[in-house]
């Protein structure tokens, strides 16, 4: 065969694949980003200092930049445990409302008790709320073969609508009806002051929410349970090979279901995490502001469905949301943060596709093929 | 107008056939795309680019209505296929994740991404449409009862989209490039094997199928809204996918399937209308519950034994791996 530059399949996957890509995607998005902000007329520099300034380094951006972080940190969580599986939840928005109206819900029923009993409880309430909406498709998905993709996303609409049945069109529970003008301009009920969730603080310009904790805990949690126990092995080779993972006698329904309700309960605690550190109501407005379930699929694509990963994209894309929010204007468009999303995830995608393969410089065959650790691949056009 | 015509069957028809042109639009879109082994779940992306490009065309397009409002949906087609090409680029050359790649468009060019950002720097908001599109009066035939505002009153896009309809149909069952293209679909090793272009074929319908899109997103605003907000659509795209699936991949299912959920879509109107005094919260999630019911349906045995699935569909194609 003759000399020259060969593009090759790779056999393995190295460990540098998992830095190099997420880093090459953000840097290909900036220059992607950059041909668009000047065909509409902006100085991509000047937009991106911006971004830089009130995402990090303003008076009190590194705050804002977690409140947004929080809810991205757990719809990403949500995302990266069943995209791993290739169980493709993309319910995360509808199942973080489920979150914040079971858990809004539990912290308005339990007034009377100690504060950290509720916290607890609207944990536990938005979890198993957001548990109980993914369990629709999930349970379709794993007993009936329904596609998930289309249920998930349709009930997403299905519970944001419920959120303004329950707060603007109805005398619901969590509504506040005890004013005559509360009748008339719809309000939700606030939780006690004493359920409002603890916040981490470094000085005035550093608040760390407790949710954003938590959310570094399940992370954590997550990572032990895939690396080291029997679910976590069975999660991997039926997201591989669902034929092989049945043929071993793996349940593999059992596993689809329980993958998709654990997905819910994270951004469930998302919800949660809006109602007890941010808005201590059941806000609809607020809640669908950001697309946070939406985004949090970008968050664990970009941190290629590692949750410790997650914790850390879920910072940088807060700080992004963060900036887009603060910005809003005629020189930094609403739209401008879901074209950088968009654009990261097809960088994101296209790194992955193109880490599959090598370029090889060769010299001759035979000082490849006894190179050691290269074992020769499959010949494959670009 | 005589009473038969303005009676709730024939109002809940008309809006039934309004409400489901950009389903049908997008649906059959979708369905070329899917035929060729390319799921794009990039939909309701391609339909809001179009949309905003459409509303923008008829804003800017000096001259006639007429001239202004072909304009605005042949760029709408041009916005929508220029959207599809991302993803045809992703899934068919460098073989990345359908599935994935679809979500990525329509985070990009959706309700919250290039669809709005397009809409700020062209100043759309809060301007009334120029033009909109409206229905042909074909005089006496237009009178007729139940047929007349049904068949012989509809604006040019739902005609438009009938002749689609059985185009498509042709083109699918009835054509050599048609009978290629569900070979592709099917079996792409065979197809490449047979000498069919199996990556232009891909190409070519994931585009269509996203001017396709485009289009039905031109509908919105230059018919069923007469101004432009973020993601107006509110979903449709995804109905749209769903319908294909209830299609089992076929254009005269599709019809009938695009209908029906434009009438879940158009019956709060109607019936509010009327004085039925739900809230509308029930009648807006109708068409999103429906679909779930209606995917459910059609996973059990009996639906799943007709299915048209094609067998590639979602795969990518590597000639030396085999496919």
């Amino acid at each position: 065969m003759s000399r020259g530059i060969r593009v090759e399949r790779r056999l393995g996957n190295p460990r540098w694949v998992a830095f190099v890509v997420p880093l090459v995607a953000l840097i290909v998005a900036a220059i992607i980003t950059a041909v668009v902000l000047l065909a509409s007329g902006h100085q991509p520099l000047d937009v991106y200092r911006q971004i830089y300034q009130a995402g990090f380094t303003q008076n009190g951006a590194l705050s804002r930049t977690f409140v947004y972080a929080t809810p991205l940190l757990f719809t990403g969580l949500a995302a990266a445990v069943a995209f791993r599986m290739k169980v493709w939840n993309i319910g995360g928005e509808g199942q973080l409302y489920a979150g914040a109206i079971g858990a809004a819900g539990v912290g308005l029923a339990l007034h009377s008790l100690p504060g950290p009993l509720v916290i607890v409880a609207m944990v536990i309430g938005g979890a198993l709320a957001g548990a109980a909406w993914a369990a629709i498709p999930g349970l379709l998905r794993a007993y009936l073969r329904t596609n998930e993709i289309l249920t998930s996303l349709m009930l997403n609409y299905v519970a944001g609508l419920l959120l303004y049945y329950l707060i603007y069109d109805s005398a619901s529970y969590w509504r506040d009806m005890t004013s005559a003008s509360a009748k008339v301009f719809p309000t939700a009920k606030s939780i006690d002051a004493s359920a409002y969730w603890p916040q981490l603080s470094f000085g005035a310009s550093m608040v760390v929410p407790m949710g954003f904790l938590l959310g570094i805990l399940v992370a954590l949690g997550i990572w032990t349970v895939t690396r080291t126990s029997p679910t976590g092995f069975a999660m991997s080779v039926i997201g591989e090979s669902p034929g092989a993972a049945t043929y071993a006698g793996m349940r593999t329904n059992r596993t689809i279901a329980g993958v998709m309700l654990a997905s819910g309960a994270f951004a469930g605690i998302g919800g949660a995490s809006q109602v007890g550190d941010f808005g201590h109501t059941l806000d609809p407005r607020g809640l669908q502001q950001a697309g946070y379930g939406y985004t949090g699929i970008v968050v664990a694509a970009l941190g290629r469905y590692n949750p410790l990963a997650v914790v850390v994209v879920s910072f940088l894309i807060g700080a992004l949301t963060n900036a887009g929010f603060a910005l809003q204007g005629p020189d930094f468009p609403a739209g401008l943060v879901g074209v950088i999303e968009g654009i990261i995830l097809f960088s994101v995608l296209a790194g992955e596709a193109l880490s599959r393969y090598r370029v090889v410089w060769r010299r001759s065959e035979r000082t490849v093929d006894t190179a050691p650790g290269t074992p020769a691949g499959e010949l494959v056009a670009p | 107008m005589n009473a038969v015509n303005a009676s709730l069957a024939v109002t809940l028809i008309t809006s039934a056939i309004m409400f489901g042109t950009p389903l049908l639009l997008a649906g059959l879109g979708e369905l070329l795309a899917e035929r060729s082994g390319v799921l794009n779940l990039g939909v309701e992306g391609m339909m809001l680019a179009g949309a905003v490009t459409a509303f923008w065309a008829v804003q800017a397009m000096p001259g006639p209505a007429w001239l202004a409002l072909i304009v605005a949906v042949l760029l709408a087609a041009a916005a929508g296929a220029a959207m599809a090409l991302i993803h045809a680029f992703l899934s068919v050359t460098l073989r990345a994740n359908q599935i994935v790649s679809g979500l990525a468009l329509t985070i990009f060019a959706g309700a919250a991404g290039l669809s709005s950002y397009l809409g700020v720097v062209w100043g759309l908001a809060g301007k009334p449409a120029a033009h909109q599109m409206s229905n042909i009066d074909m005089g006496a035939l237009s009178d007729l009862p139940v047929v007349g505002p049904i068949l012989f009153h509809q604006d040019p896009m739902v005609y438009a989209s009938w002749v689609l309809v059985i185009a498509v149909a042709w083109y699918l069952y009835r054509t050599r490039p048609g009978l290629n293209l569900r070979s592709v679909g099917e079996s792409p090793a065979a197809a490449d094997a047979m000498g069919i272009p199996v990556t232009g074929y891909r190409y070519a319908h994931t585009v269509v199928g996203g001017a396709l899109a485009g289009v039905g997103g031109s509908y919105f605003t230059l018919v069923l809204s007469n101004q432009w907000t973020d993601g107006l659509t509110a979903g449709a795209g995804w109905i749209a996918i769903a319908l294909v699936i209830f299609a089992f991949w076929r254009p005269g299912y599709l019809l009938i399937g695009a209908y029906f959920f434009g009438l879940l879509s158009g019956l709060g109107f109607d019936l509010q209308a009327r004085g039925v005094a739900w809230p509308s919260e029930f009648f807006s999630a109708l068409p999103y519950v429906m679909t779930v019911i209606a995917l459910v349906i059609m996973s059990t045995g009996w639906a799943r034994r007709q299915l048209g699935t094609p067998a590639a569909l979602g795969t990518p194609y590597a000639r030396e791996e085999g496919g």
